[in-house]
């Protein structure tokens, strides 16, 4: 709990019973403003072509939500350690280098350096919090690493993505499309691991408080190594998982994830400071702008030239709202 | 002696002498060959991410969360504009130059109108702006075939006995600014908010209008730098600015301005840019792959940073 959190309930119990409705009320709002700007998108895309309102429409639209979404919460577990990773992009773009070819040809290998690769991410937690170094800083150069390394592996674009993968990715379950199914398992999974168990509260207490954790005899350092070690672990799933769709890689594939994932986060109610994050809230960031970047919007008569633009007017609209909530709050 | 001790409690020293020993690796490889003109072509490069480098120097001294991610798409719808504007003719540098320097300085007011108006950080705003900025310029920039005046076009490239103009332009430019972060009520201000933006509330420092004109300002810089790569590359295009954005923020922390905020460096600035530069001639003069040269780039970074250590590392 922010100190700032609780002078807010103190004084709401002082209140009148018909402020504090209001004041629940717009947090309640607040909550669910992520998944109202998700609705408020769907909608822009039913009115302007009804017909992508279906299995197959969803599944072309939400094609790349898994990759993004699973990038999204690798930041938001960085996030949430008030940290910030310049370098996510670049590495989902190496794990798919990897995977498109060690990963296919030598499954041993390519397991060995993708492992490799998490325990790396846990080092640079080690290393930012040993020798108190600006995250923005160190993940800026190793976004640099990175791509040198995704070149190396893979120099032309190329390779392809393992057969397991394939049938992973192409899986097509009944009613609900598998972007859909896959979302909504991950933002749960993470709900529950960050928000229900007792490491989960302290690790979003390390973002928080952190002198008070360390007062408490929690280990910084731990909490720190855990975080980029979880954010590299769903780096990788966010890599394969790219793979998976596309069938082949590119060193340049994940360089646009870095944005997309703070992005996300933030959309999905999350913030920079204070390990105020929220997992399930991440998840619909990132579904909402997959679909505001979705090739779809094409056929929408959306030219490609402001389908970016779409991206950051969705981000300004929803932050406005947000700002408007907030003051209510108060 | 005492010069030795005072000069190596500089921040700034590391860079020029990091810059320095990879010129000195370099020139040891080649047998002296070509020592002289890697330093005019490092000096040409590294102009422009000096220009946006003290812009986002400001920009990251105002305090933890406060650096501007719209500097690429910026520089790149600035050298749209310019081309445009100054259509390959002699007469219209100078209304060239300025519509670009105003197209710059209006992004960074808009900018600081989002961080304002929405109260959100700062990198989320920018952020935002550049995903539009950037769609505006690839619409407005479609097909755009225009060179630049040739007067403009040789302007960016002249030398006088291996010293770039611009680069002797850019070193007054940075000694202006250095004088206005040390001694004017400005860049005072800046420390200030930077240090302790409520104190410097309370001392009456006018923190919106500081702020205002610190975004302003990266953005009017970006702007002009967009123009003078599009002289100097001979065209404008949408990526032209890409790699500015890590460069910018990278010149700024290597030459010894604190990311926390509140302590900046102007001389470092120049030396991390001629330091990056070199180290990029170098890595190709010993004819390693695009891959090898972008991690030892990653590598050098990192391993810079961490000797350098962190005071209070606030991101």
């Amino acid at each position: 709990m922010r100190p700032e959190m609780t002078a807010a309930s103190l004084d709401a119990t002082a209140r009148s019973s018909a402020e504090r409705g209001a004041l629940a009320r717009a947090r309640l709002l607040r909550g669910l403003l992520p998944a109202l700007s998700l609705a408020l998108v769907l909608a822009a895309i039913a009115w302007l072509n009804p017909r992508a309102i279906s299995y197959f429409g969803f599944s072309l639209m939400l094609n790349l939500a898994i990759p993004i979404a699973l990038a999204t919460i690798a930041q938001m577990f960085v996030i949430s350690g008030n940290e910030l990773d310049l370098s996510i992009g670049t590495f989902v773009g190496f794990v798919g280098c990897v995977t498109a070819t060690w990963l296919k040809d030598a499954p041993l290998i390519g397991v060995a350096i993708l492992l490799g690769s998490i325990g790396v991410y846990a080092l640079l937690g080690a290393l930012i919090h040993l020798r108190n170094l600006p995250s923005i800083v160190v993940t800026l150069g190793m976004s640099f690493v990175w791509q040198g390394l995704a070149i190396l592996v893979l120099p032309k674009p190329g390779g392809k993505a393992p057969d397991w993968l394939l049938a992973i990715m192409s899986f097509k379950p009944p009613l609900i499309p598998f972007p859909i199914t896959a979302a909504l398992l991950i933002g749960l999974v993470v709900h529950f691991g960050l928000m229900r168990t007792s490491y989960g509260v302290i690790l979003r207490g390390s973002g928080g408080n952190p002198a008070a954790l360390k007062r408490a005899g929690w280990s910084l350092l731990r909490t720190k190594i855990v975080l980029f070690a979880l954010a590299g672990l769903f780096g990788v799933l966010s890599g394969m998982a790219l793979i998976g769709i596309t069938t082949s890689a590119d060193a340049n594939i994940g360089n646009g994830y870095t944005l997309l994932s703070i992005a996300g986060v933030i959309l999905g109610g999350g913030e920079f400071v204070g390990g105020r994050v929220s997992p399930i809230g991440a998840v619909i960031g990132a579904l909402t702008l997959a679909l505001a970047a979705s090739p779809l919007l094409t056929f929408m008569h959306i030219p490609p030239d402001w389908q970016v633009a779409a991206n950051g007017a969705i981000l300004i609209i929803v932050l406005a709202a947000r700002v408007l909530i907030s003051r209510r709050e108060r | 002696m005492i010069l030795v001790r005072s000069l190596a409690g500089k921040p700034w020293v590391w860079s020029f002498l990091g810059a320095l020993v990879v010129w000195l690796a370099t020139i040891a490889f080649t047998g002296g060959y070509g020592a002289g003109g890697m330093v005019t072509a490092a000096l040409s490069l590294a102009v422009f991410t000096v220009i946006v480098g003290v812009g986002q120097m400001f920009v990251i001294t105002l305090g933890p969360g406060n650096v501007d991610l719209s500097l690429p798409a910026n520089i790149g719808l600035a050298s749209a504009v310019a081309m445009k504007v100054m259509a390959g003719s002699d007469s219209m540098i100078v209304v060239g130059l300025l519509a670009a320097l105003a197209c710059g300085a209006a992004i960074g007011a808009i900018n600081y109108l989002l961080i304002w108006a929405l109260r959100i950080p700062p990198i989320i705003a920018t952020l935002s702006a550049s995903f539009i900025i950037q769609s505006i310029d690839i619409s407005y920039g479609r097909g755009l075939q225009i060179k630049p005046p040739p007067g403009f076009a040789d302007f960016t490239n002249w030398q006088v006995l291996g010293i770039p103009v611009l680069a002797v332009l850019t070193v007054l430019f940075t000694i202006g600014a250095a004088i206005a972060l040390q001694r004017m009520i400005y860049g005072r201000s800046v420390l200030a908010i930077g240090q302790n933006i409520r104190a410097a509330w309370l001392a009456g420092v006018n923190v919106g209008r500081i702020r205002f004109l610190t975004y302003t300002l990266s953005g009017a810089l970006a702007g002009i730098d967009g123009a003078l790569l599009a002289g100097y590359f001979r065209g404008a295009n949408v990526d032209i600015g890409n790699e500015y954005l890590l460069a910018s923020i990278a010149v700024v922390v290597i030459g010894g301005t604190s990311v926390a905020g509140g302590k900046a460096n102007v001389p470092g600035v120049w030396g991390a840019a001629l330091f990056l530069v070199l180290l990029l001639t170098m890595l190709n003069t010993f004819g390693v792959s695009a891959g090898v040269r972008l991690l030892l780039t990653g590598l050098i970074i990192v391993g810079v940073i961490t000797a350098a250590g962190g005071e209070k590392a606030v991101r």
